[in-house]
């Protein structure tokens, strides 16, 4: 197995042999790295369908007292089977995306970038803390050298030093809450961990510990400051792999230590998790709403998506402390089909916001608009990738969200007062979000890809090259197929259920249902509706052009007939989220310049802001400044004073041990 | 499949199809009345529609194949809806496809696709339309999830056909969480098919309407196919609320032969004259909101349905 992640890494290597042959690093190596992707796509089927035997394995690497475990199981391998598939279509993109003369060489890009594949494969693989950690930080840095191809932008190399901050912080909490589940045994494996003793107090310092760390990682808010600035900066490929794959190693973290390696749950867990996930769903979709800028705009979307997620993680922690193993099944279930389905159509949109950004080097929403003429093929991919996000049926982003729903409906029979009365509100909180995400998505797809050009420059845009359309078709046709046939991912999700949680729900015997728990209870078939829809739609069709006619004439837009039209006159994406600053006008800080009548040539702008930068980045910045400018007057920079305190220590030390 | 569900289930779609328009055309006939004005033929939706189908379609020099489509989209989402809802009989061989909380997800979709179409042709006022009409999807969309979790306590089930049997199957009575519910149910149905006092139908003065902006620049055939349908939503959103407040009359399993189905439909026709009656008068007596009052509004009706809820987990009834 491991071979094929050292295929990764064995790529990234041959191309530092012709670093400026762009032809050699795209053409042969992205494609043979998205094969190696299938490759792993494949070994964690295999590993899902071989259940509850996992295999392992000791590498003679790593320092002599502590050699690298890893271990695949059912949970790794469904995150591989997440990883390979998305990442092969991102590999395809890929290929054909990056041009000469853009940041760095090729080569360099190409070994950051399958180094970053293979350490994300590594993170699910890893059986140990120490090999785990390295792995972990590998991905970090490999990301954020990728982040900062373009560094000779003084705001990309802001964008990649909060990044890089926020990972080490989340890092230190990661080894801290490791040290705590080693449990004073000091044997760092997995499997000691699962053994180790501890008490409630302890159990609950690692995982706090552990949700500050993968919450950093995943952009939990109020962890959230790096994501909506990294992911922008980052190339698009990259993007949609820190969107679509690394966000997932967080939450594959946050699985393997809540559910395997701390072996009992407490229902206060569940409802933290459950309530910072449906804070970060709601908050990103809000902010969503409010964004300008189109890669800014899913960054936050991300974060909505990551919310989710981490609603379901919450209920199944909620259920599982309650002893309601099938419905924290279910939950789980939602869970991690909402990470499948969010690596495919979030990377979707992403590569296509790489397209858009190629064909018209713009990324303000503002300066977009009708491109669905001019690139009819990422047009009708993105349209696609938008249903899906949008959680509409019979799309792949609906099944996940209506299990999620499901799984809330069950939430009254939690076995306490308050918690079972307040928790059922959680669903609204979650439909509510969903709404909204549809609401960001129609402005999304609306003001780029529809509407007239708002700039003529946009009238000679280019569509796609073939390798692109490849990658773009390859994601677009996942999230059409989990939707379609949801058992599918469903069952390899029950694999991961059976194994974290002893217990697997059922959908169905036929592969096209999904019934949670009970058929009578609710039912739903992809399939079927997708069946439906098209021959009502074709009948209709036969039936309207055979009973009436198809003449139709083309026309200027009518638009209650005013004569004068300019493009100007659309709504601009500003325009567009006003609602949304209207009706949760109290999340944001706004800096609103509005013209005087008086004004000759008037001027609109608006500047909103994220209000925690304001109320807690910001101060803890400056409260880490003022104590480091405290610690500074240490340094006096004489050589007589740092003599003096070496002499001052030898004393302190000398009369301890004394 | 036996031949009494085939005609059960097509029976019922068509009865769906031909029905819609004249329900809208009876809740406008009423309106007239209470307004003393004199009243369109009850029929009047179906002659607009026959003269729309006759007509050539004007189309935008800028619209793209997806403006093309919605209007099919949209018919072909709310007669899917139409054959999912048991409006006449439980046992549909199609209802198990979607349970309530998918069933929203359809309209969801259809939504979207409206709004997408609006803003294809790059009109100011197709856009305002669809920001209006996805705000207003939004903020509904959390108040009929509550309704949905209301009845979901009482029946143990979010599908319409298993909400019905439970219901049908107990005693005749008013629960107290249901009548809230009831209430927010009306109010997010008002809201959801453009009606007073959210949107006015008849209007077209531009800076109120949120559905005519929409579906301004359609014309002749798409633009009865869109009538149609926003015609088969009201109908498919008063079925829904049929199935979960008033029952009574569709015809349960093992109990829908030939006679029962005409009862049902007889029962069916009995509560859309009613109901309609009752939207007219509510149309009639409120005012149109302002846009921004809206959530307000909605907020109104997701508290009414939460309230049922705790009414519900308080009383354990």
């Amino acid at each position: 197995m491991l071979l094929l992640v050292l295929g990764w890494l064995f790529l990234g290597a041959i191309g530092l042999l012709r670093p400026h042959s762009l032809r050699f690093v795209a053409r042969g190596l992205f494609p043979a790295g998205a094969v190696i992707g299938l490759g792993v796509a494949l070994l964690g089927t295999v590993a899902l369908l071989a259940g509850h035997a996992p295999q392992a394995m000791v590498l003679p690497l790593g320092l002599p007292s502590l050699p690298f475990h890893v271990r695949l199981d059912a949970l790794s391998g469904f995150f591989l089977l997440l990883m390979g598939l998305a990442g092969a279509g991102i590999s395809i993109f890929a290929a054909g995306y990056f041009r000469s003369g853009e940041g760095t060489a090729p080569g360099l890009l190409g070994l950051h970038y399958h180094i970053f594949l293979a350490s994300m494969a590594l993170v699910v693989l890893a059986d140990d803390a120490y090999f785990f950690m390295v792995a972990w930080e590998l991905m970090a840095l490999s990301s954020y050298f990728l982040v900062v191809s373009q560094h000779r932008l003084p705001e990309i190399r802001r964008a990649g030093f909060l990044y890089l901050l926020m990972a080490h912080l989340g890092a230190l909490c990661l080894l801290l809450s490791f040290g705590v589940l080693q449990g004073g045994r000091w044997q760092f494996t997995f499997d000691a961990m699962r053994g180790a003793p501890l008490t409630p107090l302890w159990a609950t310092v690692a995982f706090l510990l552990a949700l500050l760390g993968f919450g950093a990682k995943a952009g939990l808010v109020p962890l959230h400051g790096w994501l909506p600035e990294a992911h922008p900066a980052a190339p698009s490929p990259v993007s949609a792999m820190m969107s679509g794959l690394m966000l997932k190693t967080a939450v594959y973290g946050m699985l393997r230590i809540t559910f395997d390696l701390l072996h009992v749950q407490f229902w206060q867990w569940g409802v933290l998790v459950l309530a910072l996930g449906l804070f970060s769903a709601i908050y990103g979709a809000i902010f969503a709403g409010v964004k300008t800028d189109m890669k800014r705009l899913l960054a936050y979307s991300s974060i909505e998506n990551i919310g989710l997620i981490f609603t379901g993680i919450g209920l199944a922690i909620l259920f599982d402390a309650c002893h309601l193993p099938l419905f924290a099944a279910l939950a789980l279930s939602a869970a991690l089909l909402h990470s499948l389905n969010h690596a495919f159509f979030k990377s979707l949109l992403f590569l296509a916001t790489g397209n858009v950004l190629h064909a018209t080097k713009r990324r303000s929403l503002g300066a977009l608009g009708g491109l669905a003429h001019t690139m009819p093929w990422v047009a009708t991919m993105a349209l696609v990738g938008t249903l899906a996000i949008a959680g509409l049926p019979p799309l792949n982003g609906f099944v996940s969200e209506w299990l999620l729903l499901q799984a809330f409906l069950f939430t009254p029979q939690i076995p306490h007062a308050f918690i079972n009365m307040l928790v059922p509100l959680g669903a609204a909180v979650l439909a509510l979000t969903v709404a909204l995400a549809a609401y960001v998505m129609v402005k999304f797809y609306g003001i780029i890809f529809l509407g007239q050009p708002r700039e003529p420059a946009l009238e000679d845009a280019h569509d796609a090259n073939w390798l692109e359309r490849i990658g773009l078709a390859w994601l677009a046709l996942g999230c059409i197929a989990i939707g379609v046939l949801p058992q599918i991912a469903l069952r390899a999700a029950g694999a991961v259920t059976g194994l974290l949680l002893g217990q697997t729900v059922n959908f169905s015997s036929q592969l096209w249902w999904v019934a949670p728990i009970t058929a009578k209870q609710a039912s739903y078939s992809g399939l079927l509706l997708l069946a439906g829809i098209i021959c009502v739609v074709g009948i209709t069709f036969v039936v309207v052009r055979g009973l009436a006619h198809g003449r139709f004439r083309r026309t200027v837009p009518w638009d209650c007939g005013y004569p004068w039209q300019t493009s100007r006159m659309q709504d601009t994406a500003e325009g567009f989220g006003q609602p949304i600053r209207h009706i949760f006008g109290t999340a944001f800080d706004m800096e609103r310049e509005l013209p005087s009548p008086s004004d000759s040539a008037p001027h609109y702008r608006i500047h909103v802001e994220d209000r925690l930068w304001r109320m807690a980045y910001l101060p803890i910045e400056r409260a880490v400044q003022r104590l480091s400018d405290a610690i500074g007057v240490l340094q006096g920079g004489r050589l007589a004073i740092y003599l003096l305190y070496s002499f001052l220590t030898l004393l302190a030390l000398l009369v301890g041990v004394l | 499949m036996s031949a009494i569900t085939m005609v059960r289930q097509f029976g019922e779609v068509l009865l769906a199809i031909a029905l819609a328009p004249l329900f809208v055309g009876w809740i406008a006939q009423c309106r007239a009345w209470l307004q003393s004005r004199t009243a369109p033929p009850l029929v009047q939706p179906y002659r607009m529609m026959r003269k729309l189908f006759q007509k050539d379609v004007a189309l935008a020099a800028n619209a793209t194949p997806l403006f093309r489509i919605t209007p099919y989209v949209l018919f072909g989402s709310m007669v899917l809806a139409a054959a999912i809802i048991p409006s006449i009989a439980t046992d549909l061989p199609f209802a198990r496809v979607a349970d309530a909380i998918a069933l929203i997800g359809i309209f969801a979709t259809a939504r979207v696709f409206q709004s997408l179409a609006a803003m294809d042709t790059g009109t100011a006022f197709g856009t305002m339309g669809a920001r209006r009409e996805m705000m207003v999807g939004f903020l509904a969309e959390p108040a009929l999830l509550m309704v949905l979790f209301n009845a979901f306590l009482l029946s143990g089930s979010t599908a319409l056909p298993s909400v019905v049997e439970a219901y049908s199957a107990g005693p005749l009575s008013i629960n107290p969480s249901l009548t809230f519910a009831g209430v927010a149910f009306v109010m997010v149905l008002l809201a959801e098919n453009a009606r007073i006092p959210i949107d006015n139908p008849s209007t077209h003065l531009e800076l109120t309407m949120i559905h005519e902006a929409m579906v301004l620049e359609y014309s002749a055939r798409h633009l009865a196919l869109i009538e149609w349908a926003s015609s088969l939503k009201l109908f498919n959103y008063a079925c829904i609320g049929f199935a979960l407040f008033l029952p009574w009359g569709i015809a349960t399993h093992g109990a829908d032969g030939g006679w029962a189905l005409l009862l049902a439909a007889a029962a069916l026709i009995a509560k859309l004259v009613v109901f309609g009656a009752a939207l007219a008068l509510i149309e009639s007596l409120s005012a149109k909101l302002r846009i921004f009052r809206a959530p307000e509004y909605l907020a109104t009706a997701f508290l009414l349905a939460v309230l049922g809820l705790l009414v519900h987990l308080l009383l354990g009834s």
